[in-house]
């Protein structure tokens, strides 16, 4: 199995019973206070995380190049409320042409 | 005077506008998954099976950068983490046979969530299968078209797709930096990021990330308000 696939499969069963656990086995009892505050916290950290390594990451060195400005444009546009698919074609776009002008 | 009781049809066109906009982040992520050396079918195979978009786009962006499959798997799991408290507060409201509430459970995602919510931690089962049949749709479909226009797009880096992955975090981002504790988490998790990027694979420091859900430790252990 390629390594495409097994992250397909293992992704896939990990998350349907992330999704199952609540509804099919606690039968609605709510988890402790504690655990569902840090669970809630996963995401915002997560998710910066995300868009900081994907912003500078090179590799394993840290750059700044053109995908700084289409964050950049994606923060205003968010900044903005413009709806996601408009923040994505925006940052891309924006990207896209600060390599054509050669930056 | 109550509001009429919502429907399936409610959560259909509730989310409609959504949907259009699903379609082409669906088209994004095949386009990307491919460009990661994902193929034609496994895309699709994992927005039918795992249907939930940061987690896959996280997946795909760790493979594309040489990281391992643990890295890859781990990552994606825990930005789905979310989905274990979410699927509790709805659980309550889902009646039926186990294989019903199954599929209400596999399509509830933050989007459908959100609408079905009625208020008073209330959810609309009807709302919510929809509103997810919908999405659900939408967001495998334009996977497909996604890969399937993917190898006309050659170097992704041309049409600045590469910049796609942290606008697209960053619009999930936004909306739940409601509290200071969510910003404080974001904040931790950004510098842990960075700051490990130049010394670990790819992925791992994604991971490690995950702990600046720990900022959350002083309010659990503080004083319990409710």
């Amino acid at each position: 199995m390629t390594a495409a696939w097994t992250i397909v499969v293992l992704v896939g069963l990990g998350t349907v019973a992330i999704k199952s656990l609540g509804p099919m086995l606690l039968g609605g009892k709510p988890l402790p206070r504690g655990v569902s505050a840090l669970v809630a916290l996963l995401a915002p950290a997560l998710l910066a995380a995300l868009v900081a390594i994907n912003t500078f990451a090179d590799g394993q060195s840290l750059a700044v190049d053109a995908r700084v400005l289409g964050v950049a444009a994606a923060a205003v546009a968010t900044w903005r409320k413009a709806p996601v698919l408009l923040v994505i074609v925006l940052a891309a776009g924006t990207t896209a042409l600060a390599r054509a002008l050669g930056a | 005077m109550p509001a009429p009781e919502r429907s399936h049809r409610d959560g259909v066109r509730q989310v409609a506008p959504l949907a259009i906009a699903v379609v082409g982040f669906g088209a994004s992520f095949g386009v990307l998954a491919r460009a990661a050396g994902m193929g034609v079918v496994s895309p699709i195979v994992m927005s039918a099976t795992t249907f939930a978009g940061s987690a896959q786009f996280a997946a795909a962006s760790i493979l594309g950068a040489g990281g391992g499959i643990t890295s890859a798997v781990t990552a994606a799991l825990l930005l789905n983490a979310r989905y274990g408290p979410i699927g509790v507060s709805v659980a309550p409201y889902l009646r039926g046979n186990p294989w019903s509430r199954f599929v209400h459970a596999q399509l509830t995602v933050d989007e459908t969530w959100a609408v079905a919510a009625e208020g008073e931690g209330r959810f609309n089962p009807k709302v919510l299968l929809g509103a997810g049949l919908t999405l659900y749709a939408a967001w495998v479909g334009g996977t497909a078209i996604g890969v399937a226009f993917g190898d006309l797009i050659g170097d992704p880096a041309t049409w600045g797709l590469d910049a796609a992955f942290p606008a697209l975090f960053l619009a999930l981002l936004v909306p739940q930096l409601t509290t200071r504790d969510a910003r404080l988490a974001a904040l931790a998790g950004a510098l842990i990021a960075l700051v490990l990027t130049p010394f670990t694979p790819a992925g791992v420091p994604i991971i490690a990330a995950s702990a600046g859900c720990l900022v959350g430790l002083r309010r659990a252990r503080g004083t319990t308000t409710s």
